[in-house]
């Protein structure tokens, strides 16, 4: 199961260093701490547990900027490479930069859990899963999901933010990634689910 | 993408202040008590998802506000938009007090499957997670009012069992079990009727739909499965789908026998005397529990999707799916036979034709992982040797693909999930360890931590020496990778033709050449090779440092400093004398034979240098045994300038170790030998004699070796006047101005040291005690030793009985 999906800002440029990493989205599915209490919690608890899981989700967001900005140094291309794009070009998802790690229990959440990462020019997305989840189909499915979201949230054009949209990409993850189930989906079944979502989302 | 417009309103959205929240949030809730759903609104709760999600510390919005959410959220007829929002908001402000939600009463699918995401949000606070399962599970149960779909609550169901296994009682999970088994294998195998789009022009007659079809196109003959294509799919097929995903997830919660044991991974433990070759036949299967019947069809399915994914998929995302299908199909009949061994038999023969079909095609290489951990977890019990499996798997797989970053990944993961189990079992696993090592020098970042957990496991007295030497040789590495990757990439008729005399131009073409052909076939192995000698990588690792600023070759440098301290924080543990000089030898042999990078070479040198005090301490017979090398060491003067931390460190370990203390075959004519080389060496830093230069290094090793220079003389006492006398030279050679001025402050502390020992050297028997302490005064325990302690005592007594009351203050 996948327990967070999160899309957030990618520093490629060496100028931008000085830039913070931003988490422009976030949904967690389901909660970490699932402990039962007796009595009636302290608002001032309640607030440090979703403060501690804002601090989760960007310190994932650092990390794969970091893992992003090391496998562009690899890559020996010039960084601004990656940030020109012709308006009508289709993108190849199979050149964005990808990769996989692991964050040990404790650095940031208390279990063992995987981060799959792939960033499209600014914008890095990333779904943080449970350790021996299928990579294979996380994989899959983050791609169509990014491909998804590029198109009807319509990320690349000139101008186009991820932010003020969240109804259309709460709809997409609840489409593609329903409380954070990989789907195994063969072609077919995701044209069916893109007719539907294009329905939906032109209304 | 992300743009200056983005970057103003997340700004405005954080500096929003309290005051103009409530406004704006009264603006909304007038909005939606007029029943306003429209455009507006939807806009305005974008702007309010954003302000709520944007910081860190939670926004506080009234608790009537909130409950207005709620409302709005649950009305029959709210578009989908408006209740997606609401449910982001809420949940972005979870975990909340003032929640009233309930899923009790709620019948639409749908809308359960929203309000259970905002419910769980909450962190089981109030036992969300068992209310909502007990929901699901309800509503699966019943008949679904007409145009709804069970399929939003699968996903949901699934996530609950994640959360928390218990919240199902046994007679819910058997209904569940029932349904799985009815959604998995009874599907429909004719493809659904596609909704008439309506119009003036259709045709009120559908067209009749045709069965499903395979991914190569052909009739499917067989039960449906997620590898099977339809233009339009039916309900249940849906389920079919949903089931699935969910499959290995709740066979791990619900699937094993006895008490819920959900996620164990423990191998199977099976009494061997009630293995039965013979599993349930499908004629009987209608008379097992639900349990037991799950699994029989669980099995059957993934037995189909492995003979499925054989066929050619028409398009590539299904080509894709059928490789992930294979992997997931492997794991549950895994899981399958570690709750109930009968199946292992049908299982070892059905992945055994497997790997024989996808061993030679890397594009399904990622499936041989879970097939070597099917074998490591079963063979046992079946008494079948997998040992080929293990061999393709180590010996091929990273040779070939080190340059797939996920499967590098999920290779060092299978590696260390396994480690117990490959270092008691597999002597391919250690063998293999130059493989390994690609990964790593291919994939560092990623992988250097996980790296820090296996290198223990592969480390033994076997292969340390030769692991040595690869972790110095991790940048070379990285660099061949590169080159054997381009070498593949470039067609033949562009390899130029080269002449067997001449040197290769360039690195690439250095790979076919037959100087050093050989060179990088070593470099490039797929085992152990602990008689070859790495001292023939020399003219290669001249030749790739024209590589040394790729930025793959660096980042594989970095990691090496803290493999190296790991290494040697592991071997002196198990090592004994024999290796201990060998590493020690190897030590000094490298560290002139470092990759060309600076910055690489001064941070081994550090570590080897630290290290070889690790050593010493460990084996302090080593210096003596080495003498003769590390007098060879110590007696270069070149090595002073390039390495002049190892340099420091061994003529400290001479000076301390050389002694009838530490080793008793230590001789006073080998003492006055090594005296002899360092008093050369510090002659040729500090000429005595005017001469035009002066050399200079760094005063550190001037006073080093005037403190070991003065603890030899200290034990072979014929020293000691040549030692004084040698050490007045030094005394009035840096009181000379000209030493002064090229020295500055160092000189004082120089000429202080010198000092210093010059009068202990006055003092032979003192000098001996202070220089060259023997064990017991090395580590003092005053208050153990009774002969030392009984004066402290006794003083002690005195004070308390003399000063009585006066002692204690106050």
């Amino acid at each position: 199961m996948v327990h967070a999906f999160l899309i957030h800002t990618l520093h490629t440029r060496s100028g931008d260093e000085a830039g913070l990493c931003r988490v422009l989205y976030s949904r967690v599915f389901g909660s970490e701490r699932l402990d039962q209490l007796a009595e009636e919690p302290v608002p001032r608890d309640l607030e440090k547990e979703r403060l501690g899981r804002k601090e989760q989700i960007l310190a994932v967001a650092r990390q794969v900027d970091s893992a992003c900005k090391l496998l562009h140094q690899t890559s020996g291309r010039p960084a601004s490479d990656f940030l020109i794009q012709l308006p009508d070009e289709p993108i190849s998802l199979q050149d964005a930069p990808a990769g996989v790690f692991r964050l040990p229990p404790g650095d940031p959440f208390c279990e063992n859990k995987t981060v799959l990462w792939l960033g499209v020019l600014s914008l890095g997305f990333a779904l943080v899963c449970d350790p021996h989840e299928n990579l294979m189909l996380a994989e899959n499915t983050l791609r169509l999901m990014v491909k998804c979201l590029l198109e009807h949230l319509k990320l690349l054009s000139q101008g186009s933010d991820v932010v003020l949209k969240a109804d259309k990409t709460e709809i997409i993850l609840s489409k593609f990634l329903p409380h954070g189930q990989l789907l195994f989906l063969n072609d077919q079944f995701v044209q069916v689910l893109e007719k539907e979502l294009s329905a939906c989302l032109s209304k | 993408m992300f743009t200056a417009g983005a970057e103003s309103l997340l700004r405005q959205a954080r500096e929003i202040q309290d005051e103009e929240l409530r406004k704006f949030s009264s603006r909304i809730t007038s909005l939606l008590q007029n029943n306003d759903l429209g455009n507006e609104t939807i806009d305005c709760l974008q702007r309010l998802f954003l302000i709520v999600s944007v910081t860190k510390y939670g926004r506080k919005l009234d608790s009537k506000f909130v409950e207005l959410l709620q409302t709005v959220m649950c009305l029959p007829r709210c578009p989908q938009q408006v209740q997606v929002l609401c449910a982001a908001i809420l949940r972005e402000m979870s975990p909340c007090s003032s929640l009233t939600l309930s899923c009790d009463e709620i019948q639409d699918a749908k809308l359960l499957s929203l309000v259970s995401s905002v419910l769980l949000a909450q962190g089981n606070k109030k036992a969300e997670v068992s209310a909502v399962g007990q929901r699901v599970v309800k509503v699966l149960e019943g008949r679904l009012p007409e145009g709804q779909s069970s399929r939003h609550l699968l996903p949901l169901l699934s996530k609950i069992i994640s959360l928390s296994p218990a919240s199902l009682t046994e007679d819910q999970t058997n209904l569940v079990n029932k349904r799985m088994v009815d959604w998995l294998r009874y599907a429909s195998v004719q493809q659904g009727v596609a909704q008439p789009s309506g119009g003036f022009f259709s045709s009120p007659r559908t067209r009749q739909p045709g069965p499903i079809t395979e991914v190569d196109g052909a009739v499917s003959t067989d039960f449906f499965t997620v590898l099977s294509i339809g233009q339009c799919y039916t309900e249940d097929q849906w389920l079919n789908v949903q089931t699935f995903s969910m499959l290995r997830e709740w066979l791990q919660s619900y699937g094993s026998d006895g008490a819920n044991s959900p996620h164990s991974d423990d191998k199977s433990e099976v009494d061997g005397s009630v293995m039965s070759m013979v599993s349930a036949t499908s004629t009987s299967s209608r008379l097992l529990p639900p349990k037991e019947r799950l699994r029989e069809k669980a099995f059957e399915y993934c037995q189909r999707l492995i003979e499925q994914s054989n066929r050619r998929a028409l398009k590539k995302p299904d080509g894709d799916l059928q490789k992930a299908c294979l992997i997931e199909a492997i794991t549950i009949m895994d899981i399958i036979c570690r709750q109930d061994s009968s199946y292992v038999y049908r299982t070892l023969s059905c992945l055994k034709i497997l790997h024989g079909r996808i061993s030679g095609d890397l594009a399904y290489a990622r499936a041989l992982l879970p097939i070597a951990q099917f074998f490591l977890n079963h063979s046992e019990t079946a008494a079948v040797d997998s040992e080929a499996i293990y061999k393709h798997l180590f010996t091929r797989i990273p040779a070939q693909l080190f340059h797939s970053p996920v499967l590098a990944f999920e290779f060092i993961q299978f590696c260390r999930d396994n480690v117990r189990f490959c270092t008691e079992n597999l002597s391919i696993f250690r063998q293999s360890f130059p493989n390994l090592f690609k990964l790593l020098a291919w994939n560092s970042p990623a992988l250097i931590s996980e790296f820090v957990d296996l290198l223990p496991a592969l480390l033994g007295a076997d292969t340390a020496i030769e692991i040595l030497h690869l972790l110095l040789d991790l940048p070379c590495l990285a660099a061949a990778l590169d080159i054997q990757l381009r070498s593949a990439s470039t067609p033949i008729s562009e390899r130029a033709a080269w002449d067997p005399a001449a040197k290769p131009a360039s690195c690439l073409e250095a790979f076919r050449h037959p100087l050093y052909r050989s060179m990088f076939q070593y470099l490039l192995r797929v085992e152990a090779a602990p008689r070859d000698s790495p001292e023939r990588l020399v003219p290669l690792r001249q030749l790739l440092a024209s590589m040394a600023d790729c930025p793959r070759v660096v980042q594989a440098a970095d990691t090496v400093p803290v493999l190296l301290h790991l290494f040697f924080s592991v071997v002196v543990e198990f090592a004994d004398g024999p290796l201990v000089n060998q590493l020690v030898l190897v030590l000094l042999e490298r560290s002139e034979q470092l990759y060309e990078i600076p910055a690489f070479k001064a941070d081994v040198h550090r570590v080897l240098s630290s290290q070889l005090v690790l050593l010493c301490k460990r084996h302090p017979s080593l210096v003596v045994e080495l003498s003769k090398e590390l007098l060879e060491f110590a007696g270069t003067i070149g090595n002073i300038r390039n390495k002049e931390d190892i340099f420091t460190y061994v003529v400290w370990a001479i000076g301390e170790y050389m002694s009838l203390a530490c080793d008793e075959r230590c001789t006073v004519e080998q003492i006055n030998k090594v005296f002899e080389v360092l008093e050369a060496m510090l002659f040729e830093m500090v000429p005595l004699r005017p001469s035009a230069s002066i050399p200079t290094c760094s005063p550190r090793v001037i006073t080093v070796l005037m403190a070991m220079l003065t603890k030899l003389a200290t034990r072979s006492q014929d020293l000691i006047p040549r030692m004084s006398l040698f050490l007045s030279k030094m005394r009035a050679f840096f009181q000379s101005p000209a030493m002064i001025s090229v020295y500055s402050e160092d000189s004082e502390e120089i000429l202080a040291r010198a000092t210093e020992l010059m009068n202990l050297l006055k003092m032979p028997s003192v000098a001996q005690f202070v220089l060259t302490p023997s064990v017991e005064v090395a580590s003092p325990r005053f208050h153990r030793d009774t002969n030392v302690s009984l004066p402290l005592a006794m003083k002690m007594a005195t004070r308390l009985l003399e000063r009585g009351t006066g002692f204690v203050p106050g």
